[in-house]
C-alpha cells in the first residue's frame, strides 16, 4: 500500500493500480465515459480528467497509475470546467430528443448533464443526421445519438470476440459502423446485446415487441401465453429500484396474470426438459463414439458464432433446441392440442434475458408450415415497460404459482440462468443416467462463479470426463482454439454467450456493475440450497410430459418437436 | 472487372497489420475501388474483421467503395472556391445526383469527389468532370451540365 493525497486528505493506494481505481476505493466519484471495468483503459474521452501537483496537463485518472505521495485534486474548479466542456462539446450534436427516446431518464449523458448543472445548449453544432438500422431481428442502432466513447466496439471486440462494429471515417464524420455501413442483419453480428449493456445513451436498443404484444393481449380471439427465462424473477424488480439479488418468482406470474396473459409457464420447467434431452443425447454421443466434446446449444448468439466462425464445429453443438424454443414447440403443438384450440390462436410470449432470443424466435428453423414456436421475444427491459404502462403495482401484488402443465421446475432448471448452471444441471442428471443413482453431493463448486472459463474432471461410474464452463465468446474462442489443437480431455462444453450467463445477458436491467451481477447470481444459488428438488429428472411435471405425450427422451416425438439441426451461415461480413 | 487480387497479397508473405494500408492501396488500384468481395478477402488474409478494415479505410479520403461511374466529376472545395460558393455548388451536386462525395450513383454514370483545390482558383467555384474544367459553377448550372453528360451517355449507349 502507498500513500496519496485526495482533495487534501489522506488516502491509501494499491501499488501499479490506476488514481481512478484508487479514488472509487475511497468512495470519491469522478464521472467516466470511456472507461470500462476490466478492459485496457484507452484514455480516449478525458471525462475522468484530475488535477495532479507538479503535472501541467489534467491526468486523466482512469489511464495514470498512482505514484507514492501523489496529490490530487479531484474536483477542483479547473478539472469541473474542464469536464463541464466536455459534456457541453458533447451535447453540441446531440439530437435533444429525450422525450422520445427509450433511455430517458437513464441515459448517462442525460444525468451527466444535470451532475454539471448544465442548463443551456452553449456549443450548437450541426446535428449530423444518420438513418436508423433497423435491419436487426434483435438490436436498434441510432447513430444521431452516438457519443463516440467506444464502448460498443470495444465490448464487441474483446469480451465477445466478434468485431462487428468499428469505428469509420474521421473528425467530425466519424461514426461507429458495420462493415461498409450495411445493415447489422448482414454483418457478424451475433445479436448478443452486450454493446446495448454498455451503451451510456440511446444510441443502442433492443428492437421492441412491446406493442405487438399488447395488440394481443387487447384481441379477443387469441389465448396469449407468456413464459419467463430463469433468470427474470431475480432481475424484474431491479428495474422497479429494487437492490439487486431479489427474486419476485410469485409476484412475477401474478403481475402477467393481471396483464392479462392466459396462461404463465416457466421456462425453468423446459430448462429441465432440455437437460432430460440433453443430457441423454451426452450420454449417447459417449456411448455411440458421437461427436464430441458436445457443446450446448441454449445460446443463440453462440449459435450464430459458431454458424459463422467456426462452422467446422457445427456436429459438437447438442441438437437440443433452446428452452424457449421447447416450451415454444410444445405450446403449440402439446398444449393446442390437449385444450381444444387451434395454434394458430395461440399467441405465445416470452420474457427473456436475451435480446438474441429475439434473433432465434424467428429463425427459419423455429417455424413449421407458418407456425412459430414462440411469437414475441420481450427483454426484461421491456416487459418492465408494460408492466409500468399498464399501471401495475408490484407491491400490492399476493404471489401466484405459474400454470400446468409447464409450470413446475427443479432448482437445476432455475440454474440455468447463470453461467455453469447448464453444466451444473446436466450433470446431475447425466450422472443418474449413467450410475442410476442421484450424486451425494449435487453442488458442483467447481463451475460456479463469474470466472469466465472454468474446468472440472470428474469420474462418472468408472470412466474420467472433463467438463469445461465458459462465457463471453471471447473465451469460447480461446477453448476452441485450444481444442482445434487437439485438446481431448474435455467431453462437454457449456457456453453463454454473455459474460456471467443469462443474469448479465443483453435484454437485463441496464447496468455492467459486477456487483449486481453476483447477486444476482448468489440468489439463485441460494433457491438451489433452500429448495428440495434438485435433479431435471425429479420434476414430476417432466416426467408426466414423457409418460403421457413424448415417451421417452430423443424419442421420435422429442426429435420432432425438441431438435433441430444448424447449418454454415455463407452470407455474413465477417 | 479483375477482382483476382491473390497477385497482390502473395507480395506481402507473414502480413502484419501495418501491411494493411499498403495492400489497401494496391488492391484499389488495380480494381479501382475497394469491393466487398476484395475486403473480405484482405480480412481473411491479415485475420483483421471487415468492420475494422472499413474502419482504417474510411479514416482517409483516398478510398473508395464503390465501382467509379464512367463520369468522375470532381468539386474543388479550395479556400478561394470555397469563398466562392462551393458548398452550396457541393450540395446541390449531391441533391442532383443523389450520392455523396464518395459514391457512385445507381446507374453508375457519375461517381462524386471533393478534392482540397484543382489549382484553377481563378475559375472558381470550379469542377471538373473527366478532367473538363466548369467554370464559375452555379447551382443553376449543375442540372444542365449534369444532363449534358446523361445525353452523351445515352448516345453512346444508342451506338453500342
Ligand atoms: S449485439 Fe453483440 S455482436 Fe452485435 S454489435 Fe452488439 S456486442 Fe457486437
Ligand atoms: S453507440 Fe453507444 S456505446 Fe457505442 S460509441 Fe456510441 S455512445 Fe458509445
Ligand atoms: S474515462 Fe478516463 S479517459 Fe475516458
Amino acid at each position: 500500500m502507498i500513500q496519496i493525497e485526495v482533495n487534501n486528505k489522506p488516502v491509501q493506494a494499491r501499488e501499479g493500480e490506476m488514481i481512478l481505481s484508487a479514488l472509487n476505493r475511497a468512495g470519491i466519484r469522478v464521472p467516466t465515459l470511456c472507461f470500462m471495468e476490466n478492459l485496457f483503459p484507452s484514455g480516449a474521452c478525458r471525462m475522468c480528467v484530475v488535477e495532479v501537483e507538479g503535472q501541467r496537463n489534467l491526468i486523466p485518472s482512469c489511464a495514470f497509475p498512482v505514484a507514492d505521495g501523489m496529490k490530487i485534486k479531484t474536483h477542483s474548479p479547473r478539472v469541473v470546467k474542464a469536464r463541464k466542456t466536455i459534456i457541453e462539446l458533447l451535447l453540441a450534436n446531440h439530437p435533444n430528443d429525450c422525450l422520445y427516446c427509450s433511455r430517458s431518464g437513464n441515459c448517462e449523458l442525460q444525468n451527466l448533464s444535470e451532475e454539471f448543472g448544465i442548463t443551456q445548449h452553449r456549443f450548437k453544432g450541426t446535428t449530423a443526421v444518420y438513418p436508423l438500422d433497423t435491419s436487426s431481428l434483435s438490436i436498434v442502432r441510432d447513430p444521431s445519438k452516438c457519443i463516440l466513447c467506444g464502448r460498443c466496439v470495444r465490448v464487441c471486440e474483446e469480451v465477445q470476440g466478434v468485431s462487428a462494429i468499428d469505428f469509420a471515417g474521421r473528425g467530425s464524420t466519424s461514426s461507429v459502423e458495420t462493415a461498409f455501413g450495411e445493415g447489422l442483419n448482414v454483418s457478424s453480428c451475433i445479436n448478443c446485446g452486450q454493446c446495448i449493456m454498455v451503451c451510456p445513451t440511446g444510441a443502442l436498443t433492443e428492437r421492441s415487441r412491446i406493442n405487438d404484444v399488447l395488440d394481443a393481449l387487447d384481441d379477443p380471439e387469441k389465448v396469449v401465453v407468456v413464459q419467463h427465462a430463469p433468470s427474470i424473477s431475480v432481475t424484474l424488480a431491479e428495474e422497479f429500484g429494487t437492490k439487486p439479488g431479489k427474486d419476485i418468482a410469485g409476484i412475477m406470474v401474478a403481475a402477467f396474470r393481471q396483464l392479462g396473459f392466459d396462461r404463465v409457464f416457466d421456462t425453468s420447467f423446459s430448462a429441465d426438459l432440455t437437460i432430460m434431452e440433453e443430457a441423454s443425447e451426452l450420454v449417447q454421443r459417449i456411448t455411440n463414439g458421437g461427436k464430441l466434446p458436445m457443446m450446448t446449444s441454449c445460446s443463440p448468439g453462440w449459435i450464430k458464432y459458431v454458424e459463422q466462425f467456426y462452422p467446422d464445429f457445427i456436429d459438437n453443438i447438442s441438437s437440443c433446441k433452446s428452452p424457449q424454443q421447447m416450451l415454444g414447440a410444445l405450446i403449440k403443438h402439446f398444449f393446442a392440442q390437449r385444450e381444444g384450440i387451434s395454434p394458430d390462436k395461440i399467441y405465445s410470449v416470452s420474457v427473456m434475458p436475451c435480446t438474441a432470443k429475439k434473433f432465434e424466435g424467428d429463425r427459419p428453423e423455429m417455424i413449421h408450415d407458418n407456425v412459430a414456436d414462440v411469437d414475441a421475444v420481450l427483454t426484461t427491459r421491456e416487459m418492465a415497460k408494460i408492466l409500468r404502462m399498464r399501471g401495475i403495482d408490484l407491491n400490492s401484488l399476493e404471489p401466484d404459482t405459474a400454470d400446468s402443465p409447464f409450470g413446475m421446475r427443479s432448482t437445476a432448471g432455475k440454474l440455468f440462468g447463470a453461467t455453469g448452471g447448464v453444466m451444473e444441471a446436466a450433470l446431475r442428471t447425466a450422472y443418474y443416467l449413467i450410475t442410476g443413482s442421484d450424486m451425494d453431493d449435487y453442488k458442483i463448486q467447481d463451475v460456479r462463479g463469474l470466472k469466465g472459463h472454468k474446468e472440472v474432471h470428474l469420474t462418472i461410474g468408472d470412466t474420467e470426463f472433463g467438463f469445461a464452463v465458459v462465457s463471453g465468446l471471447d473465451n469460447a474462442r480461446q477453448l476452441l482454439e485450444e481444442i482445434r489443437m487437439g485438446r481431448s480431455d474435455i467431453h462437454f462444453i457449456e457456453v453463454m454467450t454473455c459474460p456471467g450467463g443469462c443474469i448479465a445477458g443483453g435484454g437485463q436491467p441496464h447496468s455492467t456493475d459486477i456487483k449486481a451481477i453476483r447477486q444476482r447470481m448468489q440468489k439463485l444459488y441460494s433457491i438451489d440450497r433452500d429448495e428440495r428438488v434438485h435433479f431435471s429428472h425429479k420434476n414430476t411435471e417432466v416426467q408426466r410430459l414423457y409418460d403421457e405425450f413424448l415417451g421417452k427422451p430423443l424419442g421420435e416425438k422429442s426429435h420432432h418437436l425438441l431438435h433441430t439441426k444448424y447449418v454454415k451461415r455463407e452470407e455474413v461480413l465477417l | 472487372m479483375n477482382t483476382d487480387i491473390q497477385h497482390i497479397l502473395t507480395k506481402y508473405p507473414n502480413a502484419q497489420r501495418d501491411d494493411l494500408i499498403p495492400i489497401l492501396q494496391e488492391v484499389q488500384e488495380f480494381i479501382g475501388f475497394l469491393s466487398r468481395e476484395a475486403v473480405v478477402i484482405i480480412g481473411k488474409y491479415l485475420k483483421l474483421p471487415t468492420s475494422k478494415i472499413y474502419g482504417v479505410a474510411t479514416f482517409y479520403n483516398q478510398f473508395r467503395f464503390q465501382a467509379p461511374g464512367l463520369y468522375t466529376i470532381q468539386v474543388c472545395r479550395g479556400t478561394a472556391c470555397h469563398v466562392k460558393g462551393s458548398l452550396k455548388v457541393l450540395e446541390a451536386m449531391q441533391r442532383e445526383l443523389n450520392i455523396k462525395p464518395g459514391e457512385t450513383t445507381r446507374d453508375g454514370l457519375f461517381s462524386l469527389e471533393v478534392v482540397a483545390c484543382i489549382g484553377a482558383c481563378g475559375l472558381a467555384p470550379v469542377i471538373s468532370i473527366d478532367g473538363e474544367f466548369y467554370a464559375g459553377v452555379t447551382q443553376d448550372k449543375i442540372k444542365n451540365i449534369i444532363d449534358s453528360y446523361r445525353r452523351k451517355a445515352e448516345k453512346i449507349e444508342a451506338n453500342a
